[in-house]
């Protein structure tokens, strides 16, 4: 900023300008963004249900007039209060009014579980999910990071061969097929697993409580599942680890660490660990949201008590307030784990904050 | 002789990558030609239930004594014909609106890439479960189109990155000296170089329409109409065959094709990787 814009013609405050300000700083900017993809994700979807032709409100109605012979009034006063909507209102204003509603946390009412809300329900299957994909993405990511800077120290080794065609193939897989396959022989033809013992998040009778008990009980119980997810991640984890530590190996800063005679762990670990790390990072918004999306079938697989379960029995149920709440819950929570990766990124390499 | 000499060429260029090739052909000779050879085997045989291989059932039989192996023929048709057509169609649309972003700049460029950016957020599978809810996807066509929109994102960013490369470099600058044209220059000089992302990312686009589709009819959200791989986990799964020791064979057969053929299309972006990128070669 020069001068000349501070003393003579003082702080502009248009909108556009201050935008552009705004948008100058990095942390500003993805917040910004963020809302915004939140904000069209919520449209979109609000308007995608209500505009497709076989549109669930007005299903619901024709149903409650076929079946049960209400009026049009009648089916349209009821589908208003378990949707949470004023019917009589054009789409606009509906759309206004299920925004406010989001902004105080209210998706609807369940129509299959009359009574239950939205929110609740989500509440309910939501932790499990964060839990089983959360820890299996720490494991994820740390083994990868391990691994593949072992791969690109002993470049060229069997074990570098072994482990590249291991982690390529099993990427290549569905993560659904794997999960099925490590049912199949470890759970039912080798019997490694009591895969019967292993479904649902908890075994019944034990009270959610910070007892020991209770926490080896849902680790036992999250174990399968977060076992796929750690095997069909894991590989992409360590090539992408394995070339980066291998392009910062050949950096200027490196050469000089060694020449000054630096141990080599403080180089392993300060100065190529840390800057071969950064490229994963970006690595793990992408991971996030495919991990989270794949969840649906392996939590189904698995019969594990998961958001991703609690997506698929509306959909069969045709529940659709659940349907919608679930579908934006979950591309929210996504969207806000691209967030926080962009800021740990961010927070991490401070050329990013300069420029 | 020169036929022989480029197969060869290819096979020692990669071998992998070959063998993903070969594991290509396989499938989809199997899938295209193998039904007029196989006939599909509808008989139900109560006392042949979940026979393992022999010479008369090569990959034993299901739940109804019905053999597996003619079921696997005449599986991956379907699949493979709307993997393809995913694949087709969010190559066009990439292409398209990659190059457009590109060329255009300004407002249709932050457009073109801010949609790209949303369309790549959202996650797609239960995106995808959510639509087979509110609509009937019976139509494998319309299946594909909607794979394709979800899958254009990624092509289109590369292509615009290339696109944009390339209209700063010697040769354009030439074309356009020697007013050759708009449409030579696009034609001739910036889709050349563009090839070998389009043929990579058309086969990705494949295994993710195969993970998309393989799953979504897996878990019974698009009505099935005819018999392919998905449909047969799925029966699979229903009747129970995971938890049986003799069964093995009904739910391991569809995962095994399944899974080998993505593992060939795998293979072989890296034979045509090596093809279309002669600075990668070793051998001249």
């Amino acid at each position: 900023m020069t001068a000349t814009s501070l003393s003579q013609e003082g702080r502009t405050f248009d909108p556009l300008s201050l935008l552009m300000r705004l948008t100058r700083n990095y942390m500003l900017r993805r917040i910004f963004i963020a809302f915004a993809k939140i904000f069209i994700v919520v449209t979109i979807t609000f308007f995608i249900v209500r505009l497709m032709p076989s549109n669930p409100v007005e299903t619901y109605i024709a149903e409650l007039m076929d079946q049960y012979g209400y009026s049009y009034e009648e089916a349209r006063d009821e589908a208003s209060a378990l949707f949470n909507l004023d019917l009589e209102q054009p789409l606009w204003e509906q759309y206004v009014q299920y925004m406010k509603n989001l902004a105080r946390g209210d998706l609807g009412t369940s129509y299959r579980s009359r009574g239950t809300k939205v929110s609740a329900l989500i509440a309910r299957f939501l932790p499990w999910t964060l839990f089983s994909v959360g820890t299996a993405l720490l494991i994820s990511f740390s083994l990868g990071m391990l691994l593949g800077m072992i791969m690109a120290y002993r470049r060229g080794s069997i074990l570098d061969h072994t482990l590249t065609s291991l982690a390529s193939i099993v990427s290549a897989i569905p993560n659904y097929l794997i999960a099925m396959m490590i049912l199949v022989f470890l759970g039912v033809q080798w019997k490694i697993f009591p895969i019967t013992k292993m479904r649902g998040a908890y075994s019944p009778g034990m009270k959610p409580s910070f007892s020991l008990a209770f926490i080896k009980d849902i680790f036992f119980h999250a174990t399968l599942p977060i076992i796929t997810y750690v095997l069909t991640t894991v590989g992409g984890w360590m090539l992408a680890m394995k070339s980066s530590t291998i392009s910062t190996l050949g950096e200027d800063y490196v050469t000089v660490a060694e020449a000054r005679g630096l141990p080599e762990r403080r180089i392993i670990t300060s100065y190529v660990g840390r800057n071969a790390s950064l490229p994963l990072i970006t690595q793990l918004a992408i991971s996030i949201g495919f991990v989270v999306g794949g969840s649906t079938l392996i939590e189904f697989i698995f019969v594990y008590q998961g958001i991703g379960q609690l997506l698929l029995s509306s959909i069969n149920a045709r529940d659709y307030p659940v349907m919608q709440g679930v579908f934006l819950i979950i591309t929210i929570a996504v969207i806000l784990a691209n967030f926080l990766a962009d800021f740990v990124y961010g927070w991490l390499d401070p050329r990013i904050r300069t420029s | 002789m020169s036929t022989v000499r480029s197969i060869w060429r290819m096979m020692t260029l990669n071998k992998v990558g070959f063998l993903g090739l070969l594991g290509v052909l396989f499938f989809v000779l199997m899938s295209f030609v193998g039904p007029y050879f196989v006939p599909l085997d509808t008989q139900t045989k109560v006392d042949k239930i979940y026979q393992p291989p022999s010479w008369e059932f090569w990959l034993g039989t299901d739940s109804e004594g019905r053999d597996i192996f003619s079921q696997i023929v005449h599986g991956g048709r379907e699949v493979l014909m709307v993997a393809f057509l995913a694949g087709i169609m969010s190559t066009g649309i990439a292409v398209t609106l990659g190059a457009l972003s590109a060329l255009a700049g300004g407002w249709v460029d932050s457009a073109i890439m801010g949609l790209a950016d949303i369309v790549l957020t959202i996650p797609h599978f239960p995106l995808l479960a959510v639509l087979a809810g509110l609509i009937k996807l019976e139509n494998y066509v319309l299946l594909a189109f909607i794979l394709a929109v979800l899958a254009w994102p990624s092509l289109a960013r590369a292509i615009r990155a290339q696109v944009l490369s390339l209209r700063e470099r010697d040769f354009v600058e030439a074309a356009r000296a020697l007013d050759l044209g708009t449409r030579h220059i696009i034609l001739r000089e910036i889709l050349p170089n563009m090839v070998s992302y389009i043929v990579i990312n058309l086969i990705f686009a494949m295994t993710s329409a195969i993970y998309a589709q393989v799953g979504l009819v897996f878990l019974g959200l698009v009505p099935f109409s005819g018999k392919n791989w998905g449909v047969m986990l799925s029966l699979a799964w229903t009747r129970g065959a995971i938890f049986y020791k003799n069964s093995i064979w009904y739910i391991m057969s569809p995962v095994a094709a399944i899974a080998l053929f993505q593992l060939s299309l795998v293979s072989l972006t890296r034979l045509l990787e090596e093809i279309f990128n002669p600075r990668l070669r070793t051998s001249v």
